[in-house]
């Protein structure tokens, strides 16, 4: 039932080797490219339902590479790369990436975050209620649902989680929600994250401490994942 | 007494000298009434000898020449001249020159052999140190490439005579290699980061629970058998750390627990608050480490004599720098309880945002 187009973006053998076995076997079609150029003319002859592009290409720098895309390709991109640095990752994300691994990096890890990429861009804007796992979120009645019981949350908490779940699968910066959910002047006040993260942790999550839905990006944000994934 | 030189700068030494010599010359005139001149030279001599021993030789040299100027102009008749009266006076202030530069002279010779002595033992140190790691690392890099290649070569060319079971184990191995060997080179690079000198904490808020958790999550992943247990206070402030280097030091001394300590054994993280510090304890009831050791732990590449193989000595040692690189201590104990105790302890800032208002 997949058969969504990928388009693989890096220029060692072996790891296209790896990727096309794995995708393949999962039902997706595979497309390759060994260097930038060719990645860029591929994309844009026959743009795919997603691309995975590595940052260490050898003929340009594959955060320009991105930008380039990001000029006219809306489907998720997915960075897989060595460079594992607060910095790299965040750049990639505010250029419009929509994850990144770090290699090296478990299939099982990296299937799910291609099915939460794609049926996050397949997602309809006009959808009203999210249901991730135990966990409904009814964006018109502003109210959560956990197993069918209510769960009182603060405006602030709610406009948190609703944020993080619209984005399912997909890592938000620190910046972009404290920017997004306190405002501008918000975005170097990190701790009052940390403080609302917890209090949505103990309301959602059967443990807090081992949570499940909202996932720590160390240094980088939090991603919402469903559970079933 | 070398490390009396190292300690001291050169213009200290010229200075403690001076006023060594000034000083008991002065003590040498107020009682001058009960010595005789040629006793005060010897007071001198012994006093330039003293000099010679401890400092290096520009201050010895300047030492000899002011005391035998000061004995001369204070001690010798005629006084408060630089003239001697008698011949006999003049061959003893000449003796007098010639035997305190002697002195100098000697202690720098001495010096001189001492300094190559210890250059030869710094590199015969360093050549050993090389020889531990290249051992260590070629081990521990050897080792899971060698499980990898065998496997993959019986999968490959053994495969027909090969059972299911067989298979599955080949590719246990494979995997348990390749995750051994991200590790080892994890700990690379983190110790070329922490050794280039380039390493700058980025400091923010870090909620220390979930820190603890993330590394306690990523240890649980790798099966083990141990038992860890997080007490942390629930009302607990954020601290300003870099959380990367403090998940990091977490994983290092809980996945050393797990390597050095027997299966079902208990491994305790405990957080607390003092006063804008954060201590972290890690503790187990392992056997704890040999006491004679304890001071040698924390080093690069150092391993606990009699010890399984496997391990780098890289661990600890990052948890060391990562430590210091935030400004705080490591320090370890064994318990009396048998088992042994790591204490990290970080001053920094805390906030106390828990109690935000909820709105």
């Amino acid at each position: 039932m997949n058969k969504a187009e990928i388009l693989i973006i890096d220029d060692e053998a072996q790891i296209r080797k790896l990727l096309e076995i794995t995708l393949q076997s999962n039902n997706y079609t595979v497309n390759q490219a060994e260097n930038a150029r060719n990645g860029l003319i591929t994309a844009e002859n026959h743009p795919p339902d997603m691309i995975i592009l590595d940052l260490g290409l050898p003929d340009e720098d594959g955060q320009s590479v991105l930008q380039k895309l990001r000029e006219w390709y809306t489907n998720p991109v997915l960075i897989l790369s060595v460079k594992n640095s607060e910095e790299d990752i965040i750049k990639a994300l505010d250029n419009g990436a929509n994850d990144y691994l770090v290699k090296p990096f478990r299939t099982g890890e990296l299937l799910a975050r291609i099915r939460s990429a794609l049926r996050n861009s397949a997602t309809d804007e006009g959808d009203t209620i999210i249901t991730c796992g135990e966990i409904a979120i009814d964006l018109e009645a502003r109210t959560i649902k956990k197993n069918n019981e209510s769960i009182k949350l603060t405006a602030t908490e709610y406009r948190l989680l609703s944020l993080l779940a619209k984005n399912e699968g997909k890592v938000l910066t620190h910046q972009y929600l404290l920017r997004e959910v306190w405002g501008p002047g918000y975005i170097n006040q990190s701790q009052y994250l940390r403080v609302f993260i917890a209090q949505l942790r103990k309301k959602i999550e059967a443990d807090a401490n081992r949570p499940e839905y909202i996932i720590t990006e160390s240094g980088i944000g939090y991603r919402f994942i469903s559970k079933e994934n | 007494m070398d490390l009396f030189i190292n300690k001291i700068s050169k213009p200290n030494q010229l200075l403690i000298s001076i006023s060594v010599v000034c000083g008991i010359s002065a003590l040498c005139y107020s009682l001058s009434g009960y010595l005789d001149y040629k006793v005060v030279a010897f007071i001198l001599l012994l006093t330039v000898s003293i000099v010679a021993v401890l400092f290096d030789i520009m201050p010895v040299f300047v030492t000899a020449i002011l005391s035998a100027l000061i004995w001369d102009y204070f001690f010798i008749p005629p006084h408060f001249t630089l003239q001697v009266g008698t011949t006999e006076d003049s061959i003893l202030l000449l003796m007098y020159f010639v035997i305190a530069s002697v002195n100098a002279v000697l202690t720098y010779k001495i010096r001189q052999i001492e300094k190559i002595g210890r250059a030869k033992e710094e590199r015969a140190n360093t050549v050993k140190l090389y020889d531990t790691l290249l051992n260590s690392l070629s081990h521990e890099l050897r080792t899971p490439i060698a499980a990898i290649i065998g496997a993959t070569d019986n999968l490959q060319s053994n495969n027909h005579n090969l059972t299911t079971r067989n298979r599955e184990e080949l590719i246990a191995e494979i995997s348990k290699a390749s995750f051994r060997l991200n590790q080892q080179v994890e700990n690379l690079l983190n110790m070329s980061r922490l050794e280039s000198g380039f390493i700058q904490p980025k400091k923010d808020w870090c909620d220390i629970n979930e820190v603890i958790y993330d590394a306690v999550k990523r240890i649980e992943e790798n099966n083990i058998s141990q038992k860890i247990t997080v007490n942390v206070n629930p009302d607990i402030p954020f601290f300003k750390l870099d959380k990367g280097m403090m998940e990091q030091i977490i994983y290092n001394l809980v996945n050393n627990a797990v390597q050095y300590t027997k299966e079902d054994s208990e491994i305790d993280i405990i957080a607390h608050c003092h006063a804008n510090a954060l201590e972290l304890i890690i503790e187990d009831n392992g056997k704890g480490f040999p006491e004679e050791e304890i001071d040698n732990v924390f080093n690069r590449f150092y391993r606990l004599k009699n010890t399984k193989t496997g391990g780098t000595g890289l661990g600890l040692s990052i948890v060391k720098g990562f430590t210091e690189a935030q400004g705080g201590t490591v320090y370890l104990q064994n318990l009396k309880s048998g088992g042994s105790r790591f204490t990290i302890h970080i001053v920094t800032q805390t906030s106390n945002l828990k109690s935000i208002k909820n709105e």
